[in-house]
Order: structure tokens, then sequence, then C-alpha cells
């Protein structure tokens, strides 16, 4: 019996000859992750469980991402912040990235791809649901909570439980209309929040490979919204050649077995696929754009690890082009080197963010800033009443702050659509 | 650990992710100082819409204005209790609040992990949708021994799923302990 992309790189880290699902091992960790919310207290159980003289397990492979609460006058989340900052000194660690100074990035998860981390066949771990993004890169990644994130702190080692893997597969043309966005919010629609619940999302076929690695971390990102423990895409040239660009370190390309077996197969033609939105409350509750056209709404966002990557504003940028938003647009680049490419890459001769301005839509500093909600004095947090459409990943009740508010999921060519006409709309009507 | 867990039960719905557990905005808070720390207690819960908290009836704060402890020490959700975000502020904050065991469905991967790797209390799987047949303030008691979950008010009995192979961790305390105790640190 052959095995998954998945099962093999835990078989690779824990030094097994294969692995069958089901079982629980140990993995050796490659990279840790952290940033400003789960670092402080993963920092803390660490102090307390491996005492005064606690040692890093390799200070090479810990980075650490201030990127949730940053721009805010909270005196509580600047602290923690500065925990960061402290221990980052103590320790002089290689990969902590200050805020304030220019060696910050911003939203860990594409940064964490940016700075080169992401290598073909590691396994990364990270104290925040989303890591599963860097999956896009051949590897294995999850999130963790902090007393997991302590112990490969202070052991560079995990237990696992080894996951079934379920494989989700797109054929044909990627419409101009559509963006991975509307791929992912269809697999939603199909198997539900926990129809992947511990179990490896794999994407393949012809659609996903044509993609950007930017548009295919949309896709890895969000698995964690159906359940999956992690989301994975087998490493191709174009993501060999974004590696290679980044980082000099070697990687090991891991692929599926033609008999390898799997949980659940799922097939779709893209061609089929329209426009879709995930409705309040659920990333689930997934329609098509058209059936909810017309929907007024008091705020636009585009941003986070999800839907605040270059490809998201440029996509965005094309629609808004020339024209004027109807409804407040809160822009947040997912880091400090997209923020930068809004001000150098131009369409007909203005850059994006001329663009943006020119359209009334609101540039924020790159964070996760309010696809969490965050601090009060957050930019974009949702009110009481609001309606709001967004790129982000998640729309549970109060996710981006007031749980008296109303967040419809979509792509950013749909969130730019909506935004021209102050009310939910398709694309199509300005493609 | 205890042999049975008894106490008034807060019955909740489906999918109660981590913002409803804990809201991001109260992520600010010290874990380890004590004062700060009661606030994740007082918070706990604070994210589900009113009419669905506390089951079936709704509208009853899981902790009461000005406590940091709730007078109930059970949950009883329904599918997939805890997805979301990875913050073990979530299992952390109903631990604050005096929770010592929920009983749901089923469970997301982080939060499952996070209750039981961090020793904050005890995810039961029920072996069948238990949330529209209790009610909110009912006295329950959990029989760890046997995996039973009697509803002593409304005299019922059901089974739970067994622990399997977290137990051990769970006996241990934590990961730490478990880790420790069969060295593997």
């Amino acid at each position: 019996m052959g095995m998954t992309i998945t099962e093999k790189i835990f078989a690779n880290s824990a030094k097994k000859l294969r692995v069958i699902p089901g079982e629980n091992v140990w993995l050796n960790v490659d990279i840790l992750m952290t940033h400003d919310v789960c670092g402080p207290p993963t920092i803390e159980i660490w102090q307390r469980e491996f005492g005064e003289n606690a040692k890093i397990f390799d200070k090479n492979k810990l980075v650490i991402f201030p990127d949730h609460y940053i721009f805010t006058a909270n005196t509580q989340a600047n602290r923690n912040v500065q925990i960061l900052r402290d221990f980052a000194k103590k320790h002089n660690l290689p990969h902590y990235y200050d805020p304030g100074t220019d060696r910050y990035k911003g939203v860990c998860h594409i940064a964490l791809a940016e700075e080169g981390f992401n290598v073909p066949g590691t396994v990364i771990f990270g104290t925040d649901s989303h890591t599963c993004t860097a999956g896009a890169f051949g590897l294995f990644s999850t999130g963790v909570g902090n007393s997991d994130a302590a112990f490969i702190l202070g052991t560079g080692k995990i237990w696992e439980k080894v996951p079934e893997s379920m494989k989700f597969s797109f054929y044909g043309e990627m419409p101009n209309y559509l963006m991975a966005k509307d791929l992912i919010l269809r697999i939603l629609g199909d198997i539900g929040t926990d129809g992947a619940t511990y179990r490896a999302m794999e994407f393949d076929g012809d659609t996903i490979f044509s993609l950007s690695m930017e548009e295919r971390m949309t896709l890895t990102n969000m698995a964690i919204e159906a359940g999956g423990i992690n989301g994975i895409i087998q490493c191709d040239k174009v993501c060999e050649e974004y590696v290679k660009q980044r980082t000099n370190k070697s990687y090991e390309i891991f692929t599926s077995d033609p008999d390898a077996k799997y949980f659940a197969k799922y097939e779709y033609d893209t061609s089929k696929i329209e426009p879709l939105v995930a409705k309040p409350h659920s990333p689930d509750n997934v329609d098509t754009v058209r059936s909810v056209q017309g929907t007024k709404l008091t705020k636009c966002y585009i941003g986070s690890c999800t839907g605040g990557k270059i490809t998201d504003y440029i996509a965005a940028a094309k629609l808004l082009e020339g024209k004027k938003v109807k409804t407040t647009t809160v822009i947040v680049p997912a880091t400090t080197l997209i923020a930068q490419q809004l001000d150098e890459i131009k369409i007909n001769d203005k850059t994006i963010n001329q663009i943006f301005a020119d359209a009334g839509c609101v540039v924020g500093q790159p964070s996760c800033a309010a696809c969490l909600g965050g601090p009060a004095d957050t930019i974009g947090r949702a009110q009481d009443g609001e309606v709001i459409i967004s790129t982000t990943n998640r729309n549970f009740p109060g996710r981006m702050g007031s749980k008296n508010s109303q967040v419809y999921l979509a792509s950013a060519l749909t969130v730019a659509a909506s935004a021209l006409n102050g009310f939910i709309t398709d694309p199509r009507d300005f493609l | 650990m205890e042999k049975t867990i008894k106490s008034k039960v807060f019955v909740l719905s489906d999918n109660i992710d981590t913002d409803q557990i804990i809201p991001a905005e109260h992520l600010v808070y010290s874990l380890t100082d004590g004062n700060e720390a009661k606030l994740y207690g007082k918070f706990a819960l604070s994210g589900v819409p009113a009419q669905l908290s506390g089951l079936p009836n709704g509208n009853i704060n899981f902790v009461k204005d000005n406590t940091t402890t709730s007078e109930y020490s059970i949950i009883l959700a329904g599918k997939n209790f805890g997805c979301g975000s990875s913050r073990e502020h979530a299992p952390f904050a109903l631990q604050k609040a005096g929770v010592k065991a929920v009983i749901a469905e089923s469970y997301a991967r982080i939060f499952y992990r996070n209750a039981v790797d961090g020793g904050f209390l005890i995810p039961f799987e029920s072996n069948e949708k238990l949330n529209d047949k209790f009610s909110t303030g009912d006295e329950v008691e959990i029989d760890l021994e046997n995996y039973t979950l009697t509803n002593i008010t409304k005299n019922t009995k059901y089974q739970l799923k067994k622990l399997g192979d977290i137990l051990p961790i769970i006996e241990a305390g934590n990961l730490f302990e478990y880790a420790r105790k069969n060295q593997l640190t």
C-alpha cells in the first residue's frame, strides 16, 4: 500500500519507514513559529516546565513574528510584544522581527513564506491555527496551543496522530472571475466546518498547479476551517522557484503514491464553480454571490493571511481602477513587503496604492488587524449592527469584533465588486 | 483523577468556536498573574450570542456579572466544540471559570489537544446528540470509571466514549508530567 504526501513527511520526520493513519508518532520539528498573542504564555510554560536553566531546542528553528495586536494603544497588548522583545534579546534569537523596526514583517504565515522558512518536505508547528498555510509548499504544517509549543520549544519534538487524508482535485482553466477563495469555499460548503477534522486535506489537479503560490496559500490556509490538521499541495516548479529565490536550504519533494489510501476524494470541474460567499455565521454557510446579490453593506475589508496577499490586491485594484467605492473599504496588507509592493506595482501607470486612494479606500498598516477583532482601537473592527464582506477566513459570531455584526466571507474580486456598489455584487458585473 | 464530577450543566449548540469561548479582545491578559488571569474566568463563554447561551431557552450568563467563576462545572455541547483559533486561552478560560469537563459530540483538533496537553479539563465525547435532551441547570454526574453521564434532574443515563490514547496524559496531569513519567524529555 502506498503512502500519501502527508504520511511520507510524517514517516520522514518520525524516522520511520512507514506510518499508518491513526497511530501516534513523535515528530521532529523543523520550525516552531509563534506570535504576540501565544508567544508570551508559551515562554511562561516553557520556563515553568523546564526550569531556570530551560534551553531552547534550536534557536535557528524558532521564528517569532509579532503580528496580531501591533498598532494599538492597549497597554497589555504592548506588554506582550515587550515580553517577546526581551526574550529575543536575552537569548539572542536570530529570527525575531520586532515591530517599530525595519525588521518588522507583519502576518506570520505570509512572512514565513516570504522569508524562506517554508522548505518543502519539512515539519512546521506554530501557535496559530492558520499555520496550515505553509502546506502550500509541499510540507507538513499545523497549529498547536501554548503547552504543545512550550514542549516543542524545550525538546524539538511533539506527539501527533497520523491523519487520514482527503483529496480535493480541481480540473480545467481558472476563469477570470474566480479566485482560490472560491475553490476553498466550494469545499467548505460541501464538507462543512468539521468535514476534515483531524484529517490532511490534499489539493491536486491542473487548476491548482496553474495557481501562484499566493493563491495556493489561500487554499491551505483555510484547511483549518474544515477542521483539517493540515492542507498540502505537492511542490512543483512554481513552488521550487519561489523557494529557491528565498533560501539556500536544501529541500526534499515528497509526492503521494498512486495507490495511496484516501478517506475520501472530491473532484471538481473548475469552470462550473461560481463566485461564492460564506454567509453569517459560519465558513461553511456557503452560497453563490448571485443569490445574496444586493445585500446592503456597511464595510468591505481586504486583508489577513487569507486575503491580504499581493495577488488579492492586484485582483481588487483591477476592478477599482478609475472608480469610487460606495461604502467604507479597508485595506490591510498582510506584510510590510506587500505594503511596499502596493507602492511599486503599477496597473495602467498608477500604483495599486494610488488606485486604492483614488477609489476612496482606507489603507492600514500590515498586521492581523480586524480579521480577529482585536483591541477596541483596531482598524476595521466590526461594530454593533455592521454588515461586512471580507476576504478573511472566519465569520463565527464576534470573530471580527462585535457579536452583533454580520460577516460575509468572499474573494478579493467579490469584495472589490461589492465595494463599488455598496452591496454584495458578483464580480462578473464588472469584468 | 477524581472518580466522579457532579455539577449543574450548561448546554450549548454546535460549532462553539474559540472566539465564543473567549473573545480575541481579551487575549491580552496575563495567564500567570493571579488577578489578571481571573479575567479569563470572568469572560469565559462571553462571546456566545445571548439567544444560544444556556439552551434550550438561552439568555443565561455562564458567569454572573461581577464574578469570575461559574456555577456550572460541566458543559454539554453539540458537534465541533472548540473550532477556530489555536488559542489555549480557551480551555484555560473555561478552567478559570471552574469547568472540569466538557461533553460534546465531537471536538476540533487543537482545542482537544490543548485541553488534554495543558491539563485544563477533560474533553468527553458522547455517543449521540445530547444537547437537545438536557436543560441548562440540570444536575448531572459524570462517572469517570464507567464513562457514564447521569442526568439526576431528569433521571436519565447515557454512555460516553472512552478517552483512549489520551487517558495516560490526563491521568498524569498534562503533557509535561506524562513525558517526565515516561522519560521522554
